[in-house]
Formats: structure tokens, C-alpha cells, sequence
């Protein structure tokens, strides 16, 4: 297979490294050679926090080169763009979850909020496939993240990778309580991407 | 749930997918280390996350947060002394504080074999400068490993214990942040839980280990002559990789993770340099070098910040009379931040501009996101510190910095750290900017964890020469800014509960009067104290205290049935001062485009500290039933 580099973007709290390891280990299930990184440290305080996985045999940094993502998936609506700017290459998917946590500046009244239509303004210039994730009623705003890994699934978005591989590795990461309600979640069949 | 602690221990060959800092784990279990010290920072606590994760009672070695990197290499030191293989790990900038300590190592013979792995932060991740340590190994003579994937950090470090038992001298391994951080499926060996004879082996006779005046030189030469057998034996180490292409005109020597970095650039280039990837980067191994040398026409030195290898190689070529016409640094950028894979295609373009396709521009215009700078947690005793401090001080007055969550607070819309140096340096700055000064006021904040690790130096000073300042003391009971590591006033260490060092009774033991107390939540109290400590004479002391909010809901979340009731804002009452959310800044706050503030549920902890800023009082925690 083609490397296929995978994109993760969010602020420090949301929960992107259960999903990244959830993606990175459903890789390593189906069998492909897989490697990543993730943000630690300092920027976990409500920065921007970011992980990275790349698949295929001529994945060698952990690190994706600038606009050489083919998927981005951002837990929030402004790091959706600024992961777009970053690191996703033209054509390539977007898959975000769309909740905002303003930066300082918005809150500050220095810069504007992003709206859902900008988001979809340079998904459309840059030929990208824009995957909206939302769901009114989420019993835990910590869920999000599986939120976006069954919109994953669901549009199989990153090729070759089954319904088992994710479900098994939730099971390596999760256990009691915890992992049935992600899995009931990501299994349950209500509409969600719109 | 497969789970980190059992997984460490497994007792027959395995592989699994982990961390470069878990991978280091295992090695230690595998190499039979006994003694592993550390302090935390970024990027090495994980280390400390994956020792943790093994429960003590099965635990095949003893663990220690120290008061600091330099104790730390002392216990380290003092274990291997006994004859226990030791490692010490911490984050790059704790090696100047270890130095004074680490220097002496290699004069030594160190019985049990010691590990020093360092945690380098090229790019600056999370650290005040990106110093590159390689340095200091050549200052102590002492030599360097450095892998390049969690894979080679398990190898790694079993071979450098190996050496450094073999020949009683330290060996460092040197890590630098996304090596630590990267992620990997990995091949381990079995282990089998032996017992240990742990009889103190340390031994006078073979000493004297007193290295003063005339009796550092054979100590000196024993040293240097420990080095020259690593460069003999990094000539055949198998640890170095050759990568091959019957290319005599263009030949690349790196290290570490730039080396991958270089792979992927090389996907895109049609002309394959050969590559020598060389794992013990200190000694150099010269007859290594020369040969790579002799056999291309043109070297690329690929190596991260300073210039080290370079120098070495081209020394190498000159005294060997080798005509290779060898590549370095260009230009100041080539010395600052990561190599990745983006800042090696630059690179590899600016030597061999034919190799490599021109850099097809991806990017098209397009709205930039706003910054989104790190910041203080929602519920931060920090935050209704800064904002409490403020209005006790004048705009022209100077506040220190220091490290911690608390630096934070240099920026908007607080505005409280003027300028950083490093670890536990506020009190010492402060006091000598207080020197010929009776018309600003001098403030120096200083977190609870770094108040024991180089804190005290700097405030038994101020006490000692009389310096006239106020400290402020950002007591959160943890080490929060790494990841919650305890410290000697939370009450327990890292094994177990142990009497707390209460922090205003050692500051009462230097004979400090002048020390005031109180929780950041009652924030009128804390701005009438710091006004009246400010106008003291000589050091006064305030202990502004609030327990770590993300440590306190993390333990809550895990409690069943525990629910946030976040605050809200009573629309009727506000009278749209934005003070809330220009002037506290909680990130809970949201400020929407009809000029109304209302609160992010997935963010507000519910913990009020805001509900005393609003002039308007339009701030309530909500009511359960309205929900």
C-alpha cells in the first residue's frame, strides 16, 4: 500500500490521544507497518495538541512533511483549519468534530470566530472531502473523539481497515464501564455525519 | 485492556506497540538495572508513567522523583558505587543543573555501571532553549548512544548498560523528543526475574575516589582511555547501519531521528547518497568516518543544532588527507529547531540542489486560524492568582518569572512574568534588579515543586545580603506543568505516603518574618496581602495556595456519579463589562458574536472562581433542576 499519513489536531483536554492510538493499533491489526507521535508536555495546557500516524512500508519519521497528510481529523472547528493549513495535501479528507473552544484572541475580541462556512469554503478550493461530525445529544463531551473514529468507520475513510481492527483496539485500550460505552457508541447506528 | 505493567514484565519474547519511552522500560528489566532516579520534564516522564504502571510489590528495580537532576545523578551514582547498574533520566536543560555532579562521573570507576538518558528537545517543544547535550559528553568524556526509534531505544540502552558495566564508566543515552514520543510495534527478548544479590559492594581499597589536585590525573587518564576503547569498539559495533547504494559520488553521515527524516526526503530524490548512520556519536570512530570519507567525493554532514560531528569529521579528513569535499552547516537556520522531514528536503536542497524535485507549493491562500497559545486550565488557582496579584501592583513595577504551569501567566491578558532564565532563577533575578531601585517594585514568582529543586538557594540569599523583594510562592501541591509528579510538600513520594515538608515552616527555619498565606480562590485577601507585602522592607513572602484543578477533577472524574455543574451567566444582570473574560480569562468563557458571554459546558469545571470578578454579579453556579 501507498503511505497513507494521518493527521491528528485538537486543544490539550479533548482526548486525541485515546483516539491516535486507537487508529495507530487499528492499523497494526490489518496489518500494515504503522508508526506515530504525539504532543506531551507544556502545549497539553489548552494548546493546540496534535499526534500523528503514518502507514505503508515507505513510512519512515513519524513525522508527516507539510501538506503530505491525506486525512485530517480535528476535534475542533478552528484547529480544523489549521490543521488543513498545516498539513493536509489538496484533495485530501477532513473529518472534524464540530465543537468550539475559542482561542485566547476570539475571546479577547481580537479575531473572529470560524464558521462552519469557512471550513467548507476552503474544503471546496482545495478539493477536500469535508466530513462534519456533530451530535446534539452526547451524554459525555468526552466522547467526541469516538465520535469521529465511528464517522471514520462509517465513511471508510482510511482503506483497509475493518469494523474488528477498530473494535479490538478500543478493547486493548479500554476496559469495564469505560469500553462499553465507547463501544455501544461506536457501534450504535443513529445518523451522525452530516 | 492489555496493560502496560504486565506487559513490561512478560517473561517470554514479545512485541508489542509502544512509546520510545516505554521501550526504555523494558530495556531496564531486561539489563537488570537496579536503581533508576530521575526528575520530571518533558519530553522523559512518561519513562517515570511506564515504571509506575508495574506495580511496586513487582517492581525488579527502585525508583525515585529526586529533589532535583543533579540529587538524582548523585543517588545513581552512589547506587552503581555499590554495585547496582543505575540509570538517571531527565529532560535536556536538567543536565546543567546535574553537571556539577556529572562532570566528575567518568573520573570514576563505577562499579555497578550507570546510564545517563537525556532527553533532548530540538525544536523547543517544551523547554526555554534547545541546547544540544552532546556538549557536556564531550566536556566528562563520556560517551553517547543515540537512538533513533523506539525501536533502538530498547537496543540501545541494553548495549550501553552492557558497555558501561563492562567498563565501570558512564555512557549516555541521548533522546531527543520525538524519539521519546514516537510510537512503534517492537521486538523484545524474554527476561526472567532472577534473584539479586544486593551486598553492598562498594570498596575502599580500590579508591582513593577523592579526585583533588595531583590526584585527578591518572583518574583524568583512566577517563580518556576509557573513550579511546569505545572508539575502538564503535569501529565494529553493529549498532551503527550502512545503508549502501553504490554511490561514490554523493555519501550523507547522520544520526539520531533526522536520519528518518532523510529516508522519507530520499523517497522523493532519484539519486540514492549512500548513508551512514552512525549510533555511538561520541567517540567518533575515526577509521569509520575516514573509510565512509575516502570512498565519496562529497559528504553531507546531516546533523541536528550545533556543528559537532562536523567539526569532528572535517578534523578527521584533515589529519587523515582525505580530499572528500565534506558538507555542514550553511546558515543560522540549519542550527535551529527539528530536523523533519520538511527542514531536511531544505537542507539536502541547499547542498545538492539536482538530487531532490523543486518543492511543489501546496498551499494556497487561505484564512489563517487564530493562535491558540497554551494556557491555564478552567478552575487554575494560577488564574485567580494573576488576576488578584495585578490589582496589587502598578503597571511599572518588574515580575519575575519562573518555571511552571505558572509562566503561563507571562502572557495575555495577565501580563505577570517579565523574563524567564530558568529553573528556580526568579528570586536571585529579582533581588538583583531590586539593587539601586526605590522606585519599582520587584516581584519573582516561584512554583512549589522548583521551591525544592533550586528555589532555596536563591531565597536563603535574599535573606542572607538582605535583597528587597516579594516572592510569591504558586503553591498547587504537585508538579503540575510535567504531569503531576509529587515533590517533597505533597505528602507522599513516589513509593509511598511520607510526612509533607511544609514549605512556610522552612521559610519560618531561614528566619523569615514576613510570610502570608492564602487560598488564590479568595482573591481580595490576596490582593490586600501582596499590597502589604510589597511595601515591606527586605524579602516578604507570600504562599498564594490552590490545589492543581486538572490533578483534583481527574481524580473525580473517575469517581462514579460525579457531575460538573458549570457555572452560568444570569443574561438579565450582565452589564457586559468583560471583565470575566477579558480580564480573568477563564478559556470557559464564550464570547459570541451578539456580544453576549456564555459558558462552554465541555470546559467550565464549575469551580466559581470566576463568580467573584463579575461587577455585575451575573455569574451563579446553575441550579441542579434547571438543567
Amino acid at each position: 500500500m501507498k503511505n497513507f499519513n494521518i493527521y491528528l489536531i485538537g486543544v490539550g483536554g479533548q482526548g486525541i490521544g485515546l483516539l491516535s492510538e486507537i487508529l495507530l493499533r487499528a492499523a497494526d491489526k490489518a496489518g500494515y507497518p504503522v508508526k506515530g507521535v504525539d504532543t506531551h508536555g507544556l502545549a497539553q495546557r489548552g494548546g493546540i495538541v496534535t499526534s500523528q500516524i503514518r502507514i505503508g512500508e515507505k513510512a519512515h519519521s513519524p513525522l508527516i512533511a507539510e501538506g503530505e497528510a491525506d486525512l485530517l481529523v480535528a476535534l475542533e472547528r478552528h484547529e480544523a483549519l489549521r490543521g488543513m493549513n498545516m498539513a493536509l495535501k489538496a484533495g485530501g479528507t477532513l473529518v472534524y468534530y464540530n465543537a468550539v473552544w475559542q482561542p485566547l484572541d476570539v475571546r479577547l475580541g481580537l479575531s473572529d470566530e470560524i464558521g462552519e462556512e469557512m471550513i467548507q469554503e476552503a474544503c471546496r478550493k482545495r478539493k477536500i472531502t469535508e466530513i462534519k461530525v456533530f451530535h446534539d445529544h452526547l451524554s459525555d463531551a468526552r466522547m467526541q473523539n469516538i465520535a469521529l473514529l465511528r464517522a471514520i468507520h462509517e465513511k471508510g475513510v482510511i482503506p483497509g481497515l475493518t469494523e474488528a481492527h477498530y473494535r479490538e483496539s478500543m478493547e486493548d485500550l479500554m476496559e469495564g464501564a469505560m469500553l462499553k460505552k465507547n463501544l455501544d457508541f461506536f457501534q450504535s447506528k443513529i445518523d451522525s455525519a452530516a | 485492556m492489555k496493560k502496560m505493567g504486565d506487559m513490561l514484565l512478560q517473561e517470554n519474547p514479545f512485541s508489542e506497540i509502544v512509546m520510545g519511552n516505554t521501550a526504555l522500560v523494558r530495556a531496564m528489566v531486561e539489563a537488570g538495572t537496579q536503581v533508576v532516579t530521575s526528575y520530571p520534564g518533558s519530553p522523559t516522564p512518561e519513562i517515570a508513567t511506564a515504571i509506575r504502571s508495574i506495580p511496586s510489590s513487582k517492581r525488579p528495580f527502585y525508583f525515585e522523583f529526586s529533589t532535583n537532576e543533579k540529587v538524582a545523578t548523585e543517588v545513581a551514582f552512589g547506587a552503581a558505587m555499590n554495585g547496582h547498574l543505575s540509570t538517571v533520566f531527565f529532560k535536556s536543560v536538567g543536565l546543567n543543573v546535574a553537571s556539577d555532579s556529572l562532570v566528575q562521573l567518568s573520573l570514576m570507576p563505577i562499579k555497578g555501571g550507570m546510564v545517563i538518558v537525556l532527553g533532548d528537545d530540538p525544536g523547543a517543544n517544551s523547554s526555554q532553549n534547545e541546547q544540544d547535550n552532546r556538549h557536556f559528553a564531550h566536556m566528562s568524556y563520556t560517551p553517547i548512544f543515540e537512538p533513533a526509534s523506539p525501536e533502538e531505544v530498547y537496543s540501545f540502552y541494553l548495549e550501553a548498560a552492557r558497555v558501561s558495566r563492562e567498563k565501570q564508566m558512564p555512557i549516555i543515552v541521548r533522546l531527543t523528543t520525538h524519539v521519546c514520543h514516537a510510537k512503534e510495534r517492537v521486538r523484545f527478548s524474554g527476561w526472567k526475574p532472577a534473584a539479586y544479590d544486593a551486598t553492598p559492594r562498594f570498596n575502599r581499597s580500590e579508591g582513593p575516589f577523592i579526585p583533588i589536585t595531583s590526584m585527578v590525573f591518572p583518574k583524568k587518564r583512566r577517563a580518556l582511555a576509557n573513550l579511546s576503547a569505545i572508539m575502538q569498539y564503535s569501529y565494529g559495533s553493529v549498532l551503527h547501519q550502512r545503508m549502501d547504494h553504490q554511490n561514490n559520488r554523493y555519501g550523507i553521515i547522520t544520526a539520531g531521528l533526522p536520519f528518518l527524516s532523510l529516508l522519507d526526503v530520499l523517497e522523493k530524490a532519484g539519486e540514492q547518497p549512500d548513508i551512514l548512520k552512525l549510533a555511538v556519536v561520541h567517540p567518533l570512530s575515526r577509521n569509520l568516518v575516514k573509510e565512509f570519507l575516502e570512498t565519496h567525493k562529497q559528504v553531507l554532514v546531516l546533523e541536528e543544532l550545533d556543528n559537532i560531528l562536523e567539526k569532528e569529521i572535517k578534523q578527521i579528513a584533515y589529519e587523515e588527507k582525505v580530499n572528500t569535499k565534506i558538507f555542514g552547516k550553511v546558515d543560522a537556520e540549519d542550527w535551529i529547531g527539528e530536523y523533519t522531514p520538511d527542514k531536511v528536503f531544505d537542507i539536502m536542497k541547499k547542498v545538492w540542489p539536482g538530487l531532490l524535485p523543486e518543492r511543489t507549493e501546496k498551499k494556497l491562500p487561505v484564512q489563517e486560524a487564530p493562535p491558540r497559545p497554551a494556557q491555564m486550565c478552567p478552575g487554575c488557582g494560577h488564574r485567580a492568582a494573576f488576576h488578584a496579584i495585578k490589582k496589587a501592583i502598578s503597571e511599572q513595577d518588574i515580575r519575575v518569572a519562573d518555571i511552571g504551569c505558572h509562566t503561563l501567566g507571562f502572557l495575555p491578558p495577565y501580563r505577570m512574568g517579565d523574563m524567564l532564565l530558568c529553573m528556580g532563577a526568579s528570586t536571585g533575578i529579582g533581588s538583583g534588579m531590586s539593587l539601586f531601585n526605590d522606585t519599582r517594585k520587584v516581584i519573582a514568582f516561584l512554583g512549589d515543586s522548583t521551591f525544592f529543586h533550586a528555589g532555596l538557594p536563591g531565597i536563603i540569599n535574599a535573606m542572607f545580603n538582605k535583597h528587597n523583594l516579594t516572592l510569591i510562592i504558586m503553591e498547587n501541591g504537585t508538579t503540575a506543568m510535567t504531569g503531576h509528579q509529587s515533590h517533597a510538600a505533597s505528602g507522599e513520594n513516589f513509593n509511598e505516603p511520607v510526612d509533607a515538608i511544609p514549605i512556610r515552616k522552612v521559610l519560618e527555619g531561614l528566619g523569615i518574618h514576613q510570610i502570608h498565606e492564602t487560598d488564590t480562590y479568595q482573591m481580595k485577601k490576596l490582593t490586600d496581602l501582596v499590597k502589604k507585602a510589597v511595601d515591606e522592607p527586605g524579602l516578604s513572602v507570600v504562599i498564594a495556595k490552590h490545589p492543581c484543578m486538572l490533578k483534583q477533577m481527574r481524580g473525580k472524574r473517575s469517581q462514579s456519579g460525579f457531575q460538573i455543574t458549570p457555572v452560568e451567566i444570569q443574561q438579565d444582570d450582565c452589564t457586559r463589562s468583560y471583565e470575566c473574560v477579558e480580564k480573568f480569562g477563564c478559556p470557559s468563557f464564550i464570547r459570541n458574536k451578539d456580544g453576549r458571554i456564555t459558558i462552554n459546558p465541555d470546559l467550565c469545571i464549575g469551580d466559581g472562581s470566576c463568580i467573584q470578578v463579575c461587577p455585575s454579579k451575573a455569574i451563579h453556579i446553575q441550579k441542579r433542576d434547571r438543567k
